[in-house]
């Protein structure tokens, strides 16, 4: 009949309507800043810099290599390389950043910089409340800014982070044993020695650190 | 002349407009009481219109299982406050090829013409701006002047999108016009008369506790119904909004204004909805009369306004249920329903005239509305085939 689907359909609006008073399930709106749906592990945002330790300076894994800033599609990475060195992550001395900005009203959120770092030593963040006043130097994160501890990256991305930390270990030993080794190699022959750490025999001629993949 | 305490109530206003205007000179007297009538419609409407926004938000919200605004004030009833503070701060922009002086002019006129319409709605006994005794033809004279309103804003925008939405604007508010006029003639003839203050009046008196609205007859009720329709079309409400389709046209013929401007686009439309609700009111449901004959107590103008709410509460449901329509429906439905239907109603309201009451005018009259009523939407549906789309392009 004429107009029968209109009716329906009013129908259906008031059941609606009526219903939002009495159930709170049809509800489902997350009433924002009070409340807030639990965060979802793979979720990513804007980039950090990783540091251990408690000396975000001394901590910072990143080792200046320009990888990162080549990579990133929109060029939103500026980096200034140090004139001295400083220990890396795993105790090699390497350069660090004099400078490292991210400009983050550029910045996609692609995490290709994240992909391409050998070192682990940027990750994505999660926190989502960036807004500022100053839509020029507020958006331009600087160093300090971008800093953040390896537990807040455990805290974000737990497993991602474990990962992260366990090859970082393995590296460190690696990285042990064939300073171990050479030193011991000095006045001895030049003969592979016994492996201490049960790593491969050839794990000495590896180049550290590896390029790792995830 | 002494009134019992209803009537004082029912009167209140306006003996104390009289009261206060009896201070001045004779010569302003006039001109005063003029003015404050004018203040209170401005007053009043606005506020009303502010009202709106919210429950509109509020119930579009609850429609789809949302909060709607909850944040500004208790329950997010001060929400309009907000929105009038933020359309006055925002920037006004102009396009720099618009013409600037029409572009201006637009919304000025269109609410202009919406608040004009006001001055021959009775809001309650004795309540209304002027008693015209053309006052019906005022007030469609004043309505038509909102679609040169709409059509100047889309045109002077110099833009293609707001041209479309004039363009479509135009060509539904006339296509509309005529079914509306058409369904109110109705009342007219019945009435004999054309001043909305005597229509009221004649509809204001009861047999046993039951009003002799215009609603209550088969013509009077196909009459609201038609005529509540082509209001919708008329005011671009949902679903007849395609002058405003965001999906299409983005914005319609307002889609160049911004700050106030566009808040007064929004008052403009409210107003006209208003506005031709409380015609609705008035020709097919008694005014400012009590619905029962034992409820003549409660002033006159909260009938008006509860009405009017009424109206309000119904719009704003067709607006959460229905989907746009697309242009050659509406156009159809103007021309090949709503025409029809308008005239057959004439008809049946002079046989109504003519047939001596009683059972078999009523069925007489009723079968000479739903019959045509079911031809023509057969008719509009035939030659429709329902069938899955298939685009060329968007494949
Ligand atoms: S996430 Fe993408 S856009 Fe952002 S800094 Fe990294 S590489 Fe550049
Ligand atoms: S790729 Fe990694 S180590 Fe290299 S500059 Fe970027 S963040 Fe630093």
């Amino acid at each position: 009949m004429f107009g029968e689907g209109i009716l329906k359909g009013l129908a259906e609006t008031a059941r609606n309507f009526l219903g939002s008073y009495v159930s709170k399930k049809r509800l489902t709106t997350v009433q924002y800043p009070e409340q807030r749906l639990p965060q979802i592990e793979a979720y990513r945002n804007f980039p950090f810099l990783v540091y251990d330790g408690d000396d975000w300076q001394q901590g910072l894994r990143c080792v200046s290599c320009f990888i990162c800033e080549k990579e990133c599609p929109p060029k939103c990475i500026i980096i200034e390389k140090s004139t001295d060195k400083k220990p890396d992550a795993v105790g090699k001395l390497q350069f660090y950043p004099k400078v490292f900005n991210i400009d983050v009203s550029v910045c996609m959120s692609c995490q290709i910089c994240v992909e391409v770092c050998p070192f682990d030593a940027i990750k994505m963040d999660t926190d989502f409340e960036l807004s500022s006043t100053d839509r020029f130097s507020g958006l331009l994160w600087d160093k300090k800014h971008l800093a953040k501890s390896n537990e807040h990256y455990h805290k974000i991305h737990p497993t991602e982070a474990a990962a992260v930390d366990a090859q970082l270990a393995a590296e460190r030993a690696k990285i042990a044993a064939k300073t171990k080794a050479t030193a011991e190699a000095k006045p001895a022959t030049p003969t592979p020695p016994a492996n201490a750490n049960g790593a491969g025999p050839n794990a000495a001629n590896q180049p550290v650190p590896t390029a790792t993949e995830k | 002349m002494t009134m019992s305490p209803i009537q004082q109530a029912d009167q209140f206003f306006v003996t104390s407009q009289h009261r206060f205007v009896s201070y001045l000179p004779a010569e302003f007297q006039s001109l005063t009481s003029a003015i404050l009538s004018v203040i209170a419609i401005v007053l009043v409407f606005a506020l009303l219109f502010a009202i709106t926004t919210v429950l509109e938000r509020k119930g579009l919200g609850r429609i789809q299982n949302r909060y709607g605004p909850n944040r500004v004030g208790p329950a997010g009833f001060f929400q309009p406050l907000a929105d009038g503070v933020k359309s006055l701060t925002k920037e006004d922009l102009v396009p720099r090829t618009a013409d600037q002086m029409v572009h201006f002019l637009a919304p000025v006129l269109l609410v202009t013409a919406a608040f004009l319409a006001y001055a021959v709605l009775p809001v309650g006994r004795n309540m209304v701006l002027v008693n015209l005794n053309a006052g019906i033809l005022y007030f469609f004279a004043v309505g038509s002047l909102v679609e040169l309103a709409v059509f100047m804003a889309g045109w002077s925008s110099r833009n293609k999108y707001s041209l479309l939405g004039g363009m479509r604007a135009i060509a539904q508010m006339i296509s509309y016009e005529v079914p509306l006029v058409l369904a109110s003639v109705v009342v007219i003839m019945a009435a004999g008369s054309l001043s909305t203050v005597s229509i009221v009046d004649m509809q204001a008196s009861y047999t046993g506790i039951w009003p002799h609205w215009f609603v209550f007859t088969p013509w009077g009720f196909a009459g609201f119904i038609l005529f509540m329709i082509a209001a919708t079309a008329e005011s671009n409400r949902s679903p007849f909004d395609l002058p405003e389709g965001e999906s299409e046209i983005i914005a319609g013929y307002y889609i160049e204004y911004s700050g106030f401007k566009f808040a007064l686009f929004f008052l403009g439309e409210y107003l006209g909805m208003f506005a031709t609700s409380g015609l609705a009111i008035t020709l097919f449901l008694g005014g400012w009369a009590a619905p029962f004959s034992f409820l003549t107590w409660i002033p006159s103008y909260l009938w008006f306004f509860a009405k009017l709410l009424l109206l309000i509460v119904i719009f704003i449901w067709i607006r959460g249920t229905l989907p746009r329509l697309r242009m050659d429906q509406l156009m159809s439905f103007a021309w090949q329903f709503m025409l029809p239907m308008t005239l057959f109603n004439l008809f049946v309201a002079g046989v109504w005239h003519f047939m001596p009451s009683g059972i078999v005018r009523w069925l007489v009259c009723i079968a000479l509305l739903v019959a045509p009523a079911i031809l023509l939407s057969r008719s509009l549906k035939q030659g429709k085939k329902f069938a899955v789309r298939h685009y060329r392009f968007a494949e």
